[in-house]
């Protein structure tokens, strides 16, 4: 993969992620992790080869097709991405609302869903900005969930957050695994790599490799080790 | 609760369209002069034309010493009109007539200036007749030298053609401001698409289609073309009124008599009440489907 003519930054990458599984995603910062991201949630065409989604080959389905398999795509982003001319509560419905659910059913599951990441009452109206980062972080967390999403991905999810609140978001992205949910999340904090021993994505100068965490050594990813 | 559902783009605070509205109104105003225009002319040509349809006028003039013509070979003449086949009815004017017709360029007293004027006929032709004009002004010549028959097809001809070469510069006035208006349109909508960038790449994100976000741009084009349109009509149809009313402002019987009439016939009223109604939704129209075909069009680069 690579920007225009610029430089390869990822290069002979062959992941597969089985469906219900639990990833960190880590490496050296400019290691191409948000990149490789990007290319997951659809966000870039690759320059190169293939990604397949969901058992569709995405270069080939036309644009409406690659919107809905956007919408099974839950993204935690890593500055927010929260849009302050809209309220928290707003914020969280935008996913339900691009694909025309009545109103109604709308906002009672963005409400509930911001209740299940634990924003009070009075925060569903509040602008983002007016919320603390932590709020902030899980406000993004509703609204990437609110879909169901079959995949979800998060960058650096806890970058801006304390320990007890990383530990917090951890434990909701566990519980939508536990749903059936594929969670892929992109930290430098090895701590909670290390707390919740989840298979680990190590990218490095744009090579992909698998931590075995049972021996720790590192081994290329590749579709043998892991099923469809 | 809260059953309400907010803008997910705030274009209506943004800027970029402010001054939409008011390029429109400023576009709409000149395409409903132009079309106003060209309407009026339009009727004024049918007047004249349903007037002089199916006449012709004869004239038969003094011998050259400029005493009258003798009645016998006026009653020749028109006996000859009355005979040829076609012609419906022959009518010597009188001196009043004749009077009246010059009335707005020599004033009342034009009968008392003993001008030595020709005899005129005033003849009316059946419907569909075609009268051979030379071949009749050859036997009326016969009959009192010098004698002319006007048709009014050349003339009237001239006129039309230079009535239509008008309309149809308004109307190609009218199309380059269209052309004007979707470039506006497009530029703004490309300002708005600049300017809200970060939601757009979001909204693409979460799986909303390309005509989703078309949507959001293409009623806020059309509100403000409508919006736009409904101010340049209302200017337009004033303007009109005023050029009228000053038009028509002290003129006499016998100037207003001269001047062409500019007003619509009842038809053109009919027309213009519906172009009336029709223009501002022409101008949100064009304001809507250049804002889809913008956004379609920008979006499409994004993977």
């Amino acid at each position: 993969m690579r920007y225009g003519n610029g430089p390869q930054i990822l290069h002979g990458i062959d992941l597969d992620l089985e469906q219900g599984s639990f990833h960190f995603l880590t490496g050296p910062s400019g290691a191409g992790k948000s990149t490789l991201l990007r290319l997951m949630y659809l966000a870039e065409r690759p320059s190169e080869g293939n990604i397949s989604l969901f058992g569709h080959d995405v270069q080939s389905l036309g644009r409406t097709r690659r919107a809905q398999l956007r919408r099974h795509i839950g993204v935690v982003f890593q500055e927010f991405r929260l849009l302050d001319h809209l309220s928290a509560v707003d914020n969280v419905a935008l996913p339900l609302r691009v694909t025309g659910i009545k109103e109604e059913t709308v906002m009672a599951n963005a409400a509930e869903l911001l209740r299940w990441v634990g924003l009070e009452e009075k925060h569903l109206a509040a602008q983002p900005s007016t919320l603390s980062g932590g709020q902030q972080q899980r406000l993004a967390i509703a609204r990437a969930v609110i879909g169901r999403p079959a995949l979800l991905i998060a960058d650096e999810p806890t970058g801006n957050v304390d320990d007890a609140m990383a530990m917090r978001l951890m434990y909701l992205f566990e519980e939508l695994n536990r749903l059936g949910t594929t969670v892929v999340i992109a930290t430098h904090n090895q701590a909670l790599i290390d707390h919740f021993g989840h298979p680990v994505l190590y990218l490095e100068r744009g090579a992909l490799t698998r931590i075995d965490r049972r021996n720790g050594e590192g081994v290329p990813v590749s579709l043998e080790e892991e099923g469809e | 609760m809260m059953a309400r559902r907010p803008s997910i783009l705030p274009l209506e605070t943004d800027g970029s369209g402010r001054f939409l509205p008011w390029l429109t109104a400023l576009m709409v105003y000149l395409a409903a002069l132009a079309i106003g225009g060209a309407m009026s002319l339009s009727g004024a040509i049918d007047r004249w034309d349903a007037g002089l349809a199916g006449t012709l006028t004869v004239q038969l003039p003094r011998p050259v010493d400029g005493t009258p013509l003798a009645a016998k070979d006026v009653n020749a003449a028109l006996d000859a009109l009355r005979k040829t086949p076609g012609i419906v009815s022959a009518t010597q004017l009188g001196d009043d007539a004749q009077a009246q017709l010059l009335k707005p360029w020599l004033g009342d007293k034009a009968d008392a200036l003993s001008l030595p004027l020709p005899v005129l006929v005033d003849v009316h032709v059946a419907d569909g007749a075609a009268i051979d004009t030379d071949g009749l002004q050859k036997r009326l010549n016969a009959i009192v030298p010098g004698a002319a028959v006007a048709t009014h097809d050349r003339w009237l001809g001239r006129l039309f053609r230079v009535a239509r070469a008008i309309e149809v510069t308004a109307f190609a006035i009218v199309a380059l401001i269209a052309v004007a208006a979707v470039a506006t349109i497009v530029f703004v909508v490309r300002t708005g698409l600049l300017i809200h960038s970060h939601v757009i790449d979001l909204l693409h994100m979460i799986g909303a289609r390309d005509s989703f976000v078309a949507r959001q741009f293409q009623w806020h084009a059309f509100r403000l073309g409508l919006r736009g349109g409904i101010i340049g009509v209302v200017a337009a149809a004033l303007t009109i009124a005023a050029f009228y009313a000053v038009g028509m402002m002290g003129a006499n019987g016998g100037e207003q008599a001269v001047m062409p009439s500019l007003g619509l016939t009842a038809n053109g009223v009919s027309a213009a009440v519906i172009l009336a109604v029709l223009l501002p939704f022409c101008a949100g129209g064009i304001g809507l489907l250049t804002a889809r075909l913008t956004v379609l069009g920008a979006l499409g680069r994004l993977p």
